[in-house]
This record gives C-alpha cells, structure tokens and sequence, in this order.
C-alpha cells in the first residue's frame, strides 16, 4: 500500500514537472512571436550568451540592463572558459552569441564556419597578480613569485588566461614552477580566496570581483600580455535579431561603461 | 550448485519480453556514447598521440593514485562496513546515511569541502603545516585523498551488502567454539565475505580512476604531480578535441582490461 502511494505521489510530480516544463516552452514561443513588444530595439525572446568566465560579473549586469531596455527579452548565460564555450559551441550547441577572452579561441570557432560576420574586439583585459588580502607575502611583482616558498596558481596555458601569464612570465625573464595548472581564470582566483596559495596570475577585473578577500598587484610587464576579448554573433543563433541587439548594447556606452567599471579597459 | 542453476534457467522457459526489450535499449544507452568516441577518434594520428609523454606520465599517475586509493579504502571501509552490519549502536541509520553523502555530493563541492578541512588554513590541514610542515593540496598524496573520499562509499555499500547477506551461523559457531571478535572477523568473515570485498575495490576502484571533480579542486592540475587522466582529458577538451577522445579511448581501454580481468580471477562469474 505505501509503495502504491509513492508510485502515486511520484506519477503526480512528474506530471507537475511536464506541464512546468511545457509552459516554458510555450513561454518562450509566445516571446519569440514578431511583434510582441515594441519597446527598445524591437526585439524579443531568448538570447543565449556563451561568455568567458571573466565576463560573468560584467554581462551579468548587462544582461539585467538589456533586459530592462527590451522588454520581453530574457538573456542567458553561459559562464565558462573561452575554450570550452568554442568547443560546445563547435559541436552545435544552441547559442546566440560568443564572447571570447582571446582572439585565437574564437579563431577556433570563426575557422569552424561558425560565426556570423567578422568579430570585433569590444574591451581588452590586463594580468594582475592577485594575491590574499594583505599580500601576507609582501608580494611587489613578478620575480617575487618565483621565491622559495611562494605557492602560485597558474592557469593552464591552454586557457586564455594562461597563455598571457606564459606571455608575461617570459617578457619578465621569469622561470617559475607553479603548484597548479587551473582550468579557468575563476579557478585559479578562488585558490587565492581559499588561502590554499600565496598568488595567482588572474584578470584584473577578476581581482577587482573579489575585493574583501584578494588584493590585486600591478606588473609592468602584463602590457606585453594584453587579452582582446572579441564578440561575434553566431551563424546558427536561434534569435538573430536579439543576438544582434545585445552584441550592439554590449559595445554600446551603457554596455562599455559596466565593462570599464569591471577592471576592463576599452579598445 | 550448478546443476540447481541449470534446471532452474530450464523450468524458467523463455526469456519475457517486458524485460528483454528496457534490457536492451539500457545496454544501447550505455554503449552508445562508448561507439560515439570511436566513431570520432583520430585512427590514422593515433599511434603519435599515444606517444606523447604527457599521456604516459597521466595515465601511470592515475593508475598509482586509484590503487593507492582503494589500498585505504580497504583499509579504513572494510572495518567500517564491519561495524555497520554487525555492531547495533545507537544512531547506527545516521552513520550509514553520513557514509553516502560523498556519493550525492558533486564532487566538485567535496574538493572545496576537503581544501576546508586539509588545506592550509584548514582544521586539520593547519595543524598539519604547524606541526609537521605537510601540506595535503597539491600533492600526489592530495589526488589520493581526493580519489578515496569520493571512491570510499561504493566499498562500504558493496562489503556491509555482503555481510549482512553471509549467514552469520558460522561466525556464531565460532565464537562458540571460543574464538575472539577479532579471530572470528580474520579467519571466518573476512574468507566469506572476500568476494563481496573484491567486487566492492574494483567499484571503488573504477570510481577513483574516474574521479575529476574533487582532485581537480583538492590536488589542482600539475603534469607528474597531480594531473590524472581525467584532468588531463578536461584540458585537452579545451583546444583539442581529438587528442580529448584520444586520452579517453586509452583510460576506457586500460580500465576495461583491467576490470574485466580481475572480475574472471577474484569474482565467480555465473
């Protein structure tokens, strides 16, 4: 008898999450039809955004704003490493835009005939080093990383992040061995957050996310190792039309001023 | 025993087919993705990518740290499964309830909770660096750590299976015969549960080989040190998508071969 109950239990909340599940879809048809809204540029729907996981602060914020100016609009995220993003976006999943954190991880997907147009480079990013609040090891530039008894974060070189960090560890003329290869810029900041290392190579705005627990250090050398962040519509953008809205409100001055209030410096 | 088994397949007469056909399309489920990477590999690059140095010094890391793994999961499950199948204390469903909860954590969230407690400015991990200079994170002994937390659980589950399903006569004929706890678990449980052990250090084995999330947090990714086959597989994805499915054909292959032997030697296949 109680396992008749909780089949019946069970079969209710499935049936609950079907029809959950086909309202949103209806939701999102019903948005996407033409003509919905005509405020703001006219556009409506759904658009999906692959970003760098160094955007997630800014776009977020963007993303709300957009909204706001478009009625009708819902944007998604899709925060992870430029690389990964070109991967899934490569193998054919659903989005509208790219952000990039490096012009040669979008050259993966602009190579692949994925891309709508030519992409344009919106802001550029600069490595600082971040360090725990404090800088307990007094850390003033890069050949102090390479001091005995200083653990460093790096991220992998086949990140972004990581292959400026090599840039500007070479334009240095520092050799380091660091205790770990993250898998993104946010990975390697969140082992300074936790303490488990002395400093890290991170995103300038990256540090400026985290002010109560990271202080971020200056180093000449990371002009030799600017990012270019470059934005393209895709060409199998299920909402074009929103996806080219919201690439112009990105390089729009609103859009460009949530970016340079990040740590980001315009092109 | 084998004669029963035959005549009872006998007397059973065809296979149902409401059984047959959710059998099948389960075994296509997990096969399927399986053909979709040797669809995809690389054939004709292959024997080169095998070669590369990275591969083999991930691939030998990984099979250390995952034996090393089940090694102390052996040591401190088997024990714990023990206490959970044989001693009735207070608070016993709770303490069996805690030892699952690596398996509904994301492993993800078990690395943070384990860099809380053995990292640096951890519990535990503080008072490691104070008093005799060891750090856990980022070292080989972090992915060990790492691997057991999360492989741990499928060992208990697996031996305290097998001891509640041993018929506890013999032990009681044992202890009547005067023999100790201790000698009654080392000369008659432990012999009849032996293959419920095996079957649960391959499983826990397996899961250790496959582990990512936690040892990528925990241990973080240095080639040689800390970097295992699936990390491995995680970066390569992100510019090189063949050299991906590559790394994942070798860890596929060699956990296979590995499995699949040691079940036909330690584990009476019906």
């Amino acid at each position: 008898m109680s396992t008749g109950g909780i089949r019946v239990r069970f079969a209710a909340l499935l049936a609950v999450a079907l029809v959950g599940l086909a309202g949103c879809g209806d939701d999102g048809d019903g948005a996407a039809a033409p003509g919905a809204s005509a405020a703001g540029s006219g556009v409506t729907g759904q658009v999906t955004v692959f970003a760098a996981a160094s955007l997630t602060e800014s776009f977020t914020r963007i993303g709300e704003d957009f909204e706001a100016a478009n009625p009708g609009t819902t944007v998604t995220f899709n925060f992870a490493g430029s690389s990964q993003l070109a991967t899934q976006i490569n193998q054919g999943a659903p989005a509208d835009v790219f952000a990039a954190a490096s012009p040669a991880t979008m050259k993966t997907v602009t190579d692949a005939g994925n891309g709508d147009g030519t992409p344009v480079t919106f802001v550029r990013n600069q490595l600082v080093i971040a360090v725990p609040k404090g800088n307990p090891k007094g850390v003033t530039g890069l050949a102090d990383l390479a001091k005995p008894g200083v653990k460093v974060a790096l991220c992998a070189e086949q990140v972004p992040c990581g292959a400026a960090a090599a840039k500007a560890l070479d334009a240095a003329g520092v050799k380091l061995t660091p205790v770990t290869l993250e898998q993104d810029v946010k990975a390697a900041l969140s082992k300074v957050k936790l303490g488990e290392v002395d400093a890290a190579l991170v995103y300038r705005t990256d540090a400026k996310a985290a002010p109560s627990d990271v202080d971020g250090v200056e180093f000449p050398e990371s002009a030799g190792a600017v990012n270019d962040y470059p934005l393209v519509v895709l060409k199998d953008a299920p909402n074009k039309a929103a996806a080219q809205a919201f690439a112009t409100y990105v390089r729009s001055d609103k859009g460009i001023a949530v970016l340079t209030a990040a740590g980001f410096q315009a092109p | 025993m084998g004669t029963r088994g035959t005549t009872v397949r006998r007397r059973g007469g065809s296979v149902p087919l409401p059984l047959v056909v959710p059998a099948a399309l389960g075994l296509l489920f997990l096969v399927l993705p399986l053909a979709g990477l040797l669809v995809r590999a690389p054939w004709t690059t292959l024997p080169q990518r095998l070669t590369e140095p990275g591969v083999l010094t991930a691939l030998r890391l990984s099979l250390q740290t995952a034996t090393l793994a089940t090694l102390l999961c052996l040591i401190l499950g088997v024990p714990l499964a023990w206490l959970l199948a044989r001693v009735p204390f207070p608070g016993r469903r709770v303490v069996r309830a805690l030892v699952t909860v690596p398996l509904v954590l994301p492993p993800v969230v078990g690395g943070v909770a384990l860099l809380l407690v053995f990292g640096r400015r951890g519990i535990v991990g503080g008072w490691l660096d104070s008093a005799f200079g060891i750090t856990l994170p980022f070292t080989t002994t972090g992915v060990v750590l790492a691997e057991a937390f999360v492989a741990m659980p499928f060992l208990v589950i697996a031996v305290e299976g097998a001891l509640r399903g041993a018929d506890t006569r013999y032990e009681e004929a044992a202890a009547t015969l005067g023999a100790g706890r201790w000698t009654t678990f080392t000369h008659v449980t432990l012999p009849l549960v032996a293959p419920g052990i095996a079957a649960g250090a391959v499983l826990c084995w397996a899961r250790a080989l496959g582990e990512f999330g936690a040892t990528i947090t925990f241990a973080g990714n240095f080639p040689g040190r800390t970097q295992t086959m699936p990390l491995a597989v995680y970066l390569a994805l992100e510019t090189d998508l063949q050299a991906a499915i590559v790394l994942s054909l070798i860890l596929l292959a060699v956990s296979v071969t590995i499995l699949a032997s040691l079940r036909d030697k330690w584990i009476a296949s019906p």
